[in-house]
């Protein structure tokens, strides 16, 4: 098998398990983790079309993994902020008691 | 070359698998640890060294440091029981449906189509000066936008994090 094919097979597999993950659990920090997954499969598409694409010498793939994590980063310490600013107001994380916006 | 690919995609995929599907936060979150530490070493494997330790940093050394102190803050104080998260049956049944869903058709369409065959020349060597060279020059305004969305996010992550002394509850 084509070793890109196998790198993309991979990050497919590791997509599917932070979407079960994120779609699946009650718990708004396995949620947030679930897309960092998700964010970290499409790393590794990245990273496996720089190795195996024709011009590995313009940096390109990396660049944007490096800006990827970057903005992961950003979004892990909002996100954290905001489920304890949510632990703060209704005394738990659970989803499914964060109905105050329901109509 | 492949077998240590399969080894690394192995490690990753069980870690990320047992993190989603354990109990206990703690658990959970020493676990994806172990997934990261296997996607930095797919980053090693690839030759793409800086992102690797920069995968290693962020991910190991941060994130799942503040995971921990986000677990441990809001931890339910009524005993441990209700730490155990119970994940209804019909949810996590189409959750793994659809998800099983996408990822089978995303998979399908990467077996369907034709890649061009990799170039023979082995691991390609990038070294940090080209890296360096490469942000600094044609990337620049998107470095200094990187760096500006990390200032306004961390800054607003305080923000909404922090206590106002008046509406704290009492003890």
């Amino acid at each position: 098998m084509n070793p890109l094919q196998l790198c993309l097979l991979i990050s497919c597999a590791l997509f599917g398990i932070g979407l079960a993950g994120a779609l699946c659990r009650s718990s708004a920090i396995l949620v947030l983790l679930g897309i960092e997954l998700m964010l970290n499969a499409a790393n590794l598409n990245l990273i496996a079309f720089w190795r195996f694409g024709p011009a590995p010498a313009c940096a390109t793939g990396v660049v944007f993994v490096l800006f990827a994590i970057a903005v992961a980063a950003a979004e892990a310490a909002v996100g954290l902020a905001l489920i304890i600013a949510l632990h703060r107001h209704q005394r738990s994380i659970r989803l499914e008691e964060a109905v105050r916006l329901k109509g | 070359m492949i077998l240590p690919l399969i080894l690394i995609a192995a490690v990753t995929l069980a870690g990320a698998a047992v993190a989603m599907a354990l109990r206990n936060l703690i658990h959970s979150a020493l676990c994806l640890v172990l997934a990261w530490s296997g996607i930095a070493a797919f980053f090693l494997w690839a030759g793409a060294e800086f992102a690797a330790f920069a995968q290693a940093l962020v991910y190991l050394g941060a994130i799942s440091m503040v995971v921990l102190f986000a677990v441990l803050l809001t931890r339910q104080r009524t005993g441990p029981a209700r730490e155990a998260l119970r994940f209804p049956a019909g949810r996590s049944a189409a959750a793994v449906l659809v998800s099983g869903g996408v990822a089978g058709v995303m998979g399908w369409a990467v077996l369907g189509t034709a890649l061009p065959a990799p170039p023979a020349a082995g691991v390609p060597v990038l070294t940090v000066r080209q890296l360096g060279t490469q942000l600094m020059g044609p990337h620049a305004a998107a470095l200094l936008v990187v760096g500006l969305i990390l200032t306004v996010a961390l800054i607003g992550g305080v923000v909404i994090a922090a206590t106002e002394a008046k509406n704290q509850d009492p003890p």
